[in-house]
């Protein structure tokens, strides 16, 4: 079978590969690009634990396809620390021990960053729907909705402080 | 060596750091997607494996060709039960593993693997698949446990006679075991008794739902040395059992657990790994196998589906005076331990004089069942306190009161057997009438219910190390895997026993060839009996420490103590000589002896019995039967709580898991004996959306097992939540759900009857 070319950009750098057809982003991902954090827990778009953001849009990367992501930006848990600076969300996740196992976390932390992007001020409720497409099996969710509500008050709080200094500025 | 005898002496003692919530050791790894769990671990010139899997209930396997399969291009191995052929010496347990495995002339259920392929890559090993031919003589199957205990039933293993019966019987039966606990006279009790409540109960099987599939990565060589990766929950068993079913040596398989991606019991068991190091073996070189989430339900262990009578009579005052029960635990198509365990912790709750429970272990045409989380202890518990609360109203008591009344305290005669020391049930049980949950209002179709659980925990084989650094930093090794946290916790046993911070101490989980033999973590036995050794092992360092300060300074050991996490010179003539930190004995350790090191093994025994009692407020809409939870309570006792967070993120995980049990998850099986439902979207476990914050309130009453007083915490609280809820369901909707789980069209179809 021959192979799709494709050319795109993953967590800010440009990537080529060539990829079968029918080969999710998933794979590419984790067999072709070595980016383990998305993970399989099901295959079928049912758990979100391959979640990734493609153009700023969270998908399930299992229902993608590789060649679909030709000239895409494409985001994954690796992109998410800054340097050796965890995301406001990595850290709260370790600090409220939102995590047990951990095979659902790299999903939790790419959805709540989609939401966080488009909502910073999130209810309990909006935050529970919106994570409601990711499922974890360890922690019920309570600290989970704690860290993701803790992270965007602080998100908040640092944006205000930021702002006050580039007035000041 | 350190003492192994259990030392309660430390046990409620002051803490410096046991109890506090530092950040775990591998968090940053977890939050960056670092971490590797099972398929996450790639070998140079690894294949793929793909398993066949039977497409019917129960059959006769005629004849399996793989001569086309082995022909196409790519294709490295395959194999059937040729390749792995019995080498048990007769250990029917061992060659049950193995024919679960792999069928042997007859599949045994929807998805029992028949053959096995490795090839360069998946399309490759799926192609490979599809050549294969299988044929098969269908034979009549049965997947319900009542059915399958009938007279004229399929019998699905003809070697089985029903154990605990006397005489044992000449005829083969789906009936593999009979269990029986108890004591008192239950004649006389039911004969003194003012009411007398008798119920029948039917509860679903339901899988642990771990979001990683099972996945390994195997590496055998011509020399007969091995390597195998594997998400587990129990490395050096999985090496024990996959080298005698491969005829390999113990040593000379090297196996590594992965992080896993969740376990609750149901990766305790080997279920496809015998066969990657059979592929591995044939073709040569590393294979990579990992089962689909269709593979997961249909070919690893749920638990079990069953059936359970009740009988409950009680006096006017509100004792009650016997209790008796019948249970039946589907196991699958294997015998196991499911009924006995269940029978086990039928009455564990209460103070009876007359109880007893008979339990049988049934076997069907499903996947072999495994542990979930307190294994077989939730569906008793479901009949039991569903009756409970009947005979309360029955006797106009309030449900809580009744149970205090009854409750099992310090000194009562458990019903399996043993006498207990000091229990949390009656404090659990006074934590949760007190609790303000207890006390807030309801709006309309709501309704509040609770419940009582127990569970046993474990203890068993445990190999702990620590060593010291140069620099004084400590790594502590240990080979229980860490599934939910429990490497901060043995970070902070070992700090609190050394003196030092939190941040110097290190922990690994070792591969099998770095420690001795650990049981798997299972039982509730990771932050119990790891933590147990942990104590002992730093207790060990301690001597060590104390006798190197007595070499550097040239004085008598006996004269050396170690306080706050340095050695002091005692008495008036050494008071010229100032403390020693362990970094400062760390650091001349190459020239007073070498390596500073403490270890232990132990076989911890005395893990202490843990209760949980649990309040639950649902609301049910009466137009579509769907039940919602809208608050949830739950109160247990962990004897001690090391790391008080991952003791609350057990209690929240089994308590979510338990609802999902009670409200929607089940098995459902075609009459062609076929599962309908093997994936995410048909079987559908709990949701962010679908749940409220779950509250939880640790008690402590210490263990007097444990040095500290810990109780296994991981387990008991997934116990009461399908008995809590359904009392709640029936304070909601005035209708008592005898079946979970209490799905929409179930509770529509009791409230329409009701009607
Ligand atoms: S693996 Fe993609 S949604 Fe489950
Ligand atoms: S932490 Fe284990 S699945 Fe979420």
């Amino acid at each position: 079978m021959s192979g799709v070319h494709v050319s795109t950009t993953v967590n800010g750098d440009a990537v080529e590969f060539v990829c079968p057809p029918g080969e999710t982003l998933l794979d590419v991902l984790r067999n072709r690009l070595n980016l383990i954090g998305a993970k399989e827990g099901c295959g079928t778009g049912d758990c979100g634990a391959c979640s990734v953001t493609v153009d700023g849009r969270l998908v399930c990367s299992c229902l993608v396809l590789g060649a679909e992501v030709e000239g895409a930006k494409v985001g994954t848990v690796e992109g998410m620390a800054e340097g050796g600076e965890l995301h406001t969300l990595q850290s709260k996740f370790i600090e409220h021990a939102a995590l047990q196992c951990g095979i659902c976390t790299p999903g939790f932390l790419v959805a709540a960053k989609a939401l966080l992007d488009r909502n910073s001020d999130p209810s309990e409720e909006e935050i529970r729907y919106a994570l409601a497409g990711n499922l974890c099996r360890c922690t019920g969710y309570d600290k989970i909705v704690r860290a993701v509500d803790a992270a965007a008050k602080q998100l908040a709080t640092d944006a205000t402080k930021s702002g006050k200094k580039s007035k000041r500025r | 060596m350190a003492e192994t005898a259990p030392d309660t002496s430390f046990t409620n003692q002051d803490f410096k750091i046991i109890g506090t919530r530092p950040p775990r050791p591998d968090g940053v790894d977890k939050v960056t997607g670092r971490a590797k769990y099972g398929a996450d671990a790639f070998a140079a010139g690894q294949l793929t494996a793909l398993i066949l899997r039977s497409p019917h209930a129960h059959a006769k396997i005629l004849s399996i060709d793989t001569k086309r399969a082995e022909k196409l291009k790519g294709v490295k191995a395959v194999v059937t039960c040729e390749d792995l052929p019995d080498l048990t010496g007769g250990n029917r347990g061992m060659l049950d593993i193995l024919e679960n495995c792999m069928a042997r002339g007859r599949a045994l259920y929807d998805g029992h693997a028949v053959a096995a392929v490795a090839a360069i890559d998946a399309e490759t090993a799926k192609k490979a698949l599809k050549l294969i031919k299988v044929k098969y003589e269908v034979l009549p199957h049965v997947t319900d446990v009542d059915e399958a205990m009938k007279k004229k039933a399929p019998i699905i293993q003809p070697h089985i006679r029903t154990t605990g019966v006397d005489p044992k019987p000449k005829k083969a039966s789906n009936v593999a075991a009979r269990s029986q606990f108890g004591h008192g006279d239950i004649e006389a009790g039911f004969a003194a008794a003012d009411v007398i409540v008798e119920e029948s109960y039917k509860t679903e099987q339901t899988h642990q739902g771990y979001i990683e599939p099972h996945a390994c990565l195997a590496s055998v060589g011509p020399d007969g040395q091995g390597e195998l990766w594997v998400t587990t929950q129990g490395h050096f068993v999985f090496r024990n059992t996959c080298a005698a079913l491969l005829g390999m040596e113990v040593a000379k398989l090297k196996v590594t657990s992965s992080e896993i991606g969740g376990g609750f019991g149901g990766k305790t068991h080997v279920w496809m790994e015998p066969v990657a190091l059979a592929l591995s073996r044939k073709a040569n070189r590393p294979v990579k196998l990992t089962m689909s989430r269709e593979e997961v339900f249909r070919a690893s262990g749920p638990t079990s589906s069953t059936s359970i009578d009740i009988k409950i009579g009680a006096t006017r005052d509100g004792r009650i005076c016997a209790a008796s029960a019948e249970l039946r635990y589907q196991g699958g198509a294997f015998p196991g331990i499911w009924g006995m365990l269940g029978a086990m912790t039928t009455w564990a709750c209460y103070d009876l004089e007359n109880c007893q429970s008979v339990a049988f272990d049934v076997l069907v045409n499903r996947p072999k069942s495994a542990a979930y989380r307190a294994p077989s202890a939730p569906m008793a518990a479901f009949a039991v306190e569903s009756t409970i609360d009947l005979v309360a109203a029955k006797l106009g008591m309030d449900p809580v009161d009744f149970r205090i009344l009854n409750a099992a305290k310090e000194g009562t005669r458990a019903s399996y057997g043993p006498t207990y020391g000091p229990i949390g049930i009656g404090p659990t049980l006074e934590a949760v009438k007190n609790h303000p949950h207890m006390k807030a209002p309801l709006g309309p179709n709501q309704g509040r219910g609770m419940a009582c659980g127990f569970w046993f925990n474990f203890g068993g084989q445990t190999c702990t190390d620590i060593n010291v650094g140069v620099d004084g930093t400590v790594s502590l090794t240990v080979g229980t895997m860490d599934v939910g946290g429990s490497r901060a916790s043995l970070s902070l046993i070992a700090a609190e026993e050394l003196g030092i911070p939190y941040e110097r101490v290190k922990c690994n989980v070792a591969d099998t060839a770095s420690l001795g033999h650990n049981d798997m973590t299972e039982g509730s036995r990771g932050t119990f009996s790891s933590g147990m050794a942990t104590i002992f092992a730093a207790r060990d360092v301690v001597k060590v420490l104390r006798n190197r300060a007595a070499a550097m300074w040239e004085i008598d050991v006996d004269d050396v103590a170690w306080e706050d996490g340095q050695a002091v010179a005692k008495g008036i003539a050494h008071s010229n000589l100032s403390p020693l930190s362990l970094a400062d004995i760390a650091r001349k350790s190459p020239t007073t002896g070498g390596p500073i090191a403490g270890h232990n093994e132990t076989v911890a025994d005395g893990a202490g019995v843990s209760f949980a009692s649990h309040i639950c407020d649902v609301e049910v809409d009466p137009e579509t039967g769907a039940t919602k939870v809208i608050r949830y309570t739950v109160v247990q006792d962990a004897g001690k709580a090391i790391h008080p967070d991952y003791v609350e993120g057990q209690f929240q995980g089994a308590a979510a898991q338990g609802i999902g049990w009670a409200l929607n998850e089940e098995y459902i099986y075609g009459e062609d004996g076929r599962l309908q439902n093997p994936g995410f979207l048909d079987y559908r476990i709990p949701v962010c959306s679908d749940l409220p914050f779950i509250d939880t309130e640790i008690l402590e009453i210490p263990n007097p097992g444990h040095p500290y007083g810990v109780r296994g915490v991981g387990e008991t609280s997934i116990v009461p939540p399908l008995a809590a809820i359904g009392n709640a369901v029936s304070n909601a909707a005035g209708v008592r759900l005898n079946h979970v789980p209490m799905s929409p069209p179930r509770i529509l179809k009791a409230i329409n009857a009701a009607k």
